[in-house]
């Protein structure tokens, strides 16, 4: 399986992402974002990072980049694209998935390793992992997920709530949410859930010396729906 | 010409930080103070040399980057 991963100017986990997706087996590419093309891909992944240094709003600048336009042509197409962090953050600033990232709720930046309840019906992302909570990594200021009520009340209908933000024994409550987001929520589909936007990094969590191997079963569980 | 445009959070979506100031503020005896909504301001210098079709120009510019419709309202002064 081919996959890309786009970088930016302040991009700053794209290479952990590429070791992440050569470990599980894609043969990933780095695509630079002036590209006008994405070489030929199965999978498209936003890192995460801090691209045009966060200025404006975050992603904003770089959701009007040179390769955006053939990115959310490929998304429209039914292409498996992946946000992460920075990468939601872009994802949500080019309209490919709903809602907005603000200000985390008490203002610090938050680093460390959370719990979050995946949804597993009908996507190619969660489906058939194991595990019902996993741990994985956060290292965000501006995560604190928000849309209007009609907003979410639409992608509750059509089940797009992809990752919510829950404690060790998966209860989704005000103390296990780390940044104020609506309902917990980490992370979203679009409506044909080909699009994933998250705050959570799998990536940095794909081998037990990395303090969780969690992201491996994602990264895992992807693969083996695209073979 | 330079437009003028002022961008801030919707009415009913989370301003962390204007809540930050506003109990600093507070804690400095601005006891008066109820609410703060921070916003940005922008001065863009355009050669465009119609009032209105200038200003035109910059609504585009707050629709389509300026300003994120979800969460900010803007204004052009």
């Amino acid at each position: 399986m081919k996959s890309s991963v786009i970088i930016f100017p302040g991009s700053n986990c794209d290479r952990d992402m590429d070791v992440a997706l050569n470990k599980f087996g894609f043969k990933n590419k780095m695509v630079w974002h002036n590209d006008n093309t994405i070489p030929k891909s199965d999978l498209v992944v936003l890192p995460g990072g801090f691209s045009y240094g966060d200025y404006l709003r975050c992603g904003s600048i770089a959701a009007k980049s040179n390769i955006i336009n053939s990115v959310i042509e490929f998304a429209n197409k039914g292409g498996l694209v992946i946000g992460i962090c920075n990468g939601f953050q872009i994802l949500i600033e080019t309209g490919l998935v709903t809602g907005a990232l603000l200000r985390n709720k008490y203002l610090k930046f938050i680093c460390k390793n959370i719990f979050v309840k995946a949804n597993k019906s009908h996507n190619k992302y969660f489906n058939k992992i194991k595990k019902d909570i996993l741990e994985l990594h956060i290292a965000h200021n501006d995560g604190n997920y928000f849309c209007s009520e009609d907003d979410l009340k639409t992608m509750e209908d059509n089940d797009q709530i992809a990752v919510r933000y829950c404690d060790i024994n998966g209860e989704i409550s005000v103390n296990s949410n780390p940044n104020g987001s609506i309902q917990n929520i980490a992370g979203v589909f679009n409506k044909k859930k080909n699009i994933l936007g998250m705050m959570p990094h799998p990536e940095r969590v794909i081998d037990n010396c990395l303090s969780s191997n969690d992201g491996s079963f994602f990264f895992e569980n992807l693969l083996s729906n695209m073979k | 010409m330079k437009i003028k445009v002022i961008v801030t959070p919707k009415k009913g979506v989370l301003d962390p930080q204007g809540k930050a100031i506003q109990q600093t503020l507070n804690s400095m005896n601005f006891i008066d103070v109820d609410e703060v909504r921070q916003g940005k301001y922008f001065e863009i210098e355009t050669n465009v040399k119609d009032e209105n079709d200038a200003k035109k120009n910059v609504e585009d510019m707050c629709k389509k980057l300026l300003a994120n419709l979800v969460i900010e309202d803007y204004k052009i002064l």
